[in-house]
């Protein structure tokens, strides 16, 4: 346990990804079988003890400490687990050995509800302050510690020099400890089996296409839509629907996985139906309504109806027990064609092929593309089998230019990391008014990127000598800056002052040749949405 | 007979005794300073007379460059004040000079703590209980979450962050006067005798260690280093200093931060720590309550910290107490 406590510990205190992948690495590789399966486990979310909640740490405290004591503790200190490693009285010395992560776990799955209030407390004899952190953690499953499942399995591909999309592929339907996993990858076994299972099948990704010019015989267009990436995977009569990074979302849009009813796994985007007709390709929201649907773990009849989602296929990776992913990507298209003619028309239709003789046709009609919900275009080598992961030369790319806009720099905050001593973060404003008649600045963004490495010290040091006022750790600048932003689409939002919400901001250039009160006024953004 | 030891008030820019008409740790200029100890939350400049003992007016006089007014008073030396007030200085274990006060009028003895901590320190001498009516106490780590573990722990932990990185550096920060120093003393106790490296808000008050007789082995200023010295080395800076610009000049610092507050982890996180060491200079709460305890006064009056969890534990068992609100005297950065 002192190991998976000090791992915890260095998690909490690190914020690079690369830092924490490392930590996260050398503990699954320096770590022996059970435990650093638990330990995955309990990272990802994945272990779960009914018989200990966090009220049972309340209760247990009750009995050990006066309630305006415990109170008082558990405000400052904002954890329950936290609070209670801290308060438990240490054990003159510590007389049994701490226990192991597998003793740990095979401890708190036997405990009921009758004999919690007796076994945790045992277990907790047996630790100091940071290792009972660590059982408490480990026990109530608030981890926190900012540990995707996505970050989860890079470390092990990390930790066993595996590729990532192997990892991803193999993990699901694995249980904790997932041994056969371990087995595999540090050991040479053979790859767990996963054939009755609905499992998540790593996605193929696109380049970005930059300034190259692509010949259409070799490879097909497609529109690029602007929902969120999803497989949605049937097996032996069980669905699932898989996000981007393998997360399991088939609670938040229940009415899909009950649609699919061929076996089969199937590549394509989640939209929402809305008044934004794709021309012929029809039927589709812009990408805020479709967040009305993001994220919620029970969804009300009123928002299926409200905002009824469906997906858009792009590729079939299995179709009835056939692994499609060898063949060429006519020929998966072919197959594809003909599955979703049999498929619910109201939960699945076609991305189209967009039928451009040449380069130059396609780019036109890029050009002309505004529709909200598109984000681009897509180009896919018509030779080539589906590939997981980013592979150079098969699939790219081909987003809608940026929109533009100047704002003026309001305030600024420090980054993390590399950036803790640079003021990176910038907040961004545009004139609610006439500038040269007493209007006012409201802010519109926030962005942290977009900026070179020179670009980056310059904007610090301007912070750093106009700054007007500070708020703990956020500076107010003197707004003298104009900063040109770039954006993927604007929204209307309620949650902020200017009314709205910019997707993907970023700073595009450092306007110093441009006076403040020349930089855009809320109108102009505002004619920008296209919700 | 009740007592009810009005010739003491406590106000909340100071405490005031009265018969000698004298204030203790005033935070603004009062004609007679009686001070428990260096730091700027406690010691003031522009009294007329600062009464202290040497080490504290030698802070002092190193802080606001001048000794005017100063009356130096030896450990457990009594002083006789105006208004039949007797006045003796005790050591509190906190910072090279500080102690606490031991006021006698008519019989009765009130005893300031000023900040103290009842761990070794190897810059100072240890607090020394001693019997009293009213105990006056601090309560900076007044919560029964903060029990600071022992200092060898938290230096091997540091200790232990060198070993891997040798072409990083570990920055602590560390309150300039005292937990700087020590922080020096119990790496050295530890065996690590390897030079280490100062901000240059640091070196004056090493420096009056030294003559004052605490040695602190090989020390060098940033200023003076170049970037590849640094590696492989424990860098001493003021926290203010940690996250801002001055620390680019370090080679890929590992930041650490030595405080009683990193014992809470999110408290750390906050200052953006990657490696936090729970070293204090203030009594946590086991040592809050045992030293109630040890002296058993009849009352206890609570300065300032968490006051509520103090007087609950008072409540709880049976002594009696009270919080006073002082102002000004929050320690962040221990």
């Amino acid at each position: 346990m002192e190991r998976f406590a000090a791992l915890l510990d260095a998690l909490v205190y690190t914020r690079s990804r690369n830092a924490k992948l490392k930590l996260l690495a050398d503990y699954l590789r320096e770590t022996p079988d059970p435990d650093r399966g638990w330990a995955l486990a309990a990272l990802t979310d994945g272990l779960d003890f009914p018989a200990v909640k966090s009220s049972t740490i309340r209760n247990l405290m009750g009995e050990r400490i006066d309630p305006v004591l415990w109170t008082l503790s558990r405000d400052y200190v904002g954890d329950s687990a936290e609070t209670a490693s801290l308060l438990w009285p240490n054990p003159e010395m510590l007389t049994e050995a701490s226990p192991t992560v597998s003793e740990a776990v095979d401890a708190l799955a036997r405990m009921t509800r009758a004999n919690v209030m007796t076994e945790l407390p045992r277990l907790l004899d047996r630790l100091d302050a940071e290792g009972r952190y660590a059982l408490l953690k480990l026990a109530t499953g608030a981890m926190r510690i900012g540990i995707s499942a996505r970050l989860a399995k890079t470390a092990f591909a990390q930790a066993f020099d595996v590729s990532v999309e192997d990892v991803e592929e193999h993990w699901h339907g694995q249980e904790p400890p997932y041994l056969a996993l371990f087995d595999w990858a540090a050991h040479g076994a053979a790859a767990p089996s996963s054939e009755d299972l609905p499992l998540f099948r790593p996605f193929m990704l696109a380049h970005p296409l930059e300034d190259a010019q692509l010949d259409l015989a070799d490879y097909a267009a497609e529109w690029k839509w602007d929902g969120i990436r999803v497989q949605v995977v049937r097996v032996a009569g069980n669905t699932r629907v898989y996000s981007r990074s393998g997360d399991d979302i088939s609670g938040t849009f229940p009415e899909i996985a009950a649609a699919l009813q061929v076996d089969a796994v199937l590549d394509g985007e989640l939209l929402v139906r809305g008044v934004h007709q794709g021309g012929e390709e029809g039927g589709a929201a812009s990408f805020n309504a479709l967040q009305q649907r993001l994220g919620r773990k029970l969804v009300s009849k009123k928002m299926l109806a409200e905002y009824p989602a469906f997906v858009r296929l792009y590729d079939a990776l299995i179709v009835e027990g056939e692994d499609l992913r060898p063949l060429p990507w006519h020929e998966r298209r072919a197959k594809l064609e003909a599955l979703v003619a049999r498929l619910d028309p109201e939960h699945f239709d076609l991305s189209a092929v967009i039928p451009a003789a040449d380069f130059a046709e396609l780019t036109a009609i890029r050009e002309s593309a505004r529709d909200n919900a598109i984000e681009g275009v897509m180009l896919k080598r018509r030779e080539s089998p589906y590939v997981a992961g980013r592979k150079t030369g098969l699939w790219y790319k081909w987003k809608r230019d940026p929109l533009l806009i100047d704002c003026v720099l309001m305030y600024a905050q420090r980054g993390s990391g590399k950036r803790s001593s640079f003021y990176s973060d910038y907040t961004f404003g545009c004139w609610d008014g006439d500038p040269d008649s007493g209007a006012e600045l409201l802010p519109v963004g926030k962005a942290y990127f977009g900026f070179t490495d020179e670009e980056l010290k310059w904007l610090d040091r301007h912070v750093r000598n106009h700054t007007v006022n500070r708020f703990g750790p956020v500076r107010e600048t003197d707004k003298s800056l104009v900063l040109e932003v770039a954006f993927d689409s604007v929204h209307l939002s309620k949650r902020h002052k200017s009314g709205l919400a910019m997707r993907f901001p970023r700073i595009h250039r450092i306007r110093m040749d441009k006076p403040a009160h020349e930089a855009d006024r809320i109108e102009t953004l505002k004619a920008m949405v296209r919700d | 007979m009740a007592r009810d030891f009005s010739w003491i008030r406590p106000q909340p820019w100071g405490i005031h005794v009265v018969p000698a008409d004298c204030w203790i740790d005033p935070s603004c200029p009062v004609d007679r300073a009686l001070v428990t100890h260096g730091h700027a939350d406690h010691a003031r400049g522009g009294h007329g007379e600062t009464v202290a003992t040497p080490e504290t007016l030698a802070i002092m006089k190193l802080r606001y460059a001048t000794s005017e007014g100063a009356v130096p008073v030896a450990y457990r030396e009594t002083l006789t004040l105006r208004g039949g007030v007797s006045a003796t200085f005790i050591p509190a274990g906190h910072v090279l000079g500080s102690a606490q006060i031991l006021l006698e009028h008519a019989g009765e003895r009130i005893i300031v703590t000023g900040d103290f901590k009842r761990r070794p320190d190897p810059t100072c001498p240890p607090f020394e209980v001693t019997p009293c009516d009213v105990l006056i106490t601090e309560a900076t780590f007044g919560l029964p979450v903060f029990r600071h573990p022992p200092v060898e722990h938290e230096i091997a932990k540091l200790l232990a962050a060198l070993a891997p990185n040798p072409e990083r550096c570990v920055l602590v920060g560390a309150y300039a006067l005292g937990k700087a120093q020590r922080l020096i003393a119990e790496l050295r106790r530890a065996g690590h005798h390897d030079t280490i490296y100062l901000h240059g808000a640091m070196e004056r008050m090493c420096q009056l260690y030294e003559e004052l007789g605490v040695d602190l082995g090989e020390l060098r200023l940033v200023s003076d280093s170049a970037k590849a010295d640094l590696a492989g080395s424990v860098v001493i800076a003021p926290p203010s200093a940690l996250n801002d610009r001055w620390s680019r000049r370090l080679p890929d610092p590992v930041t650490a931060m030595a405080s009683g507050w990193m014992q809470v982890r999110q408290r750390a996180r906050q200052r953006m720590v990657e490696l936090p060491l729970v070293i204090s200079d203030h009594a946590d709460w086991d040592e809050l309550t045992q030293t109630v305890i040890d002296v058993n006064p009849a009352e206890t009056w609570i300065t300032h910290g968490r006051e509520e969890a103090m007087l609950r534990w008072c409540q709880l068992n049976q002594r009696k107490a009270r919080a006073l609100a002082l102002v000004g005297y929050e320690d962040e950065d221990d």
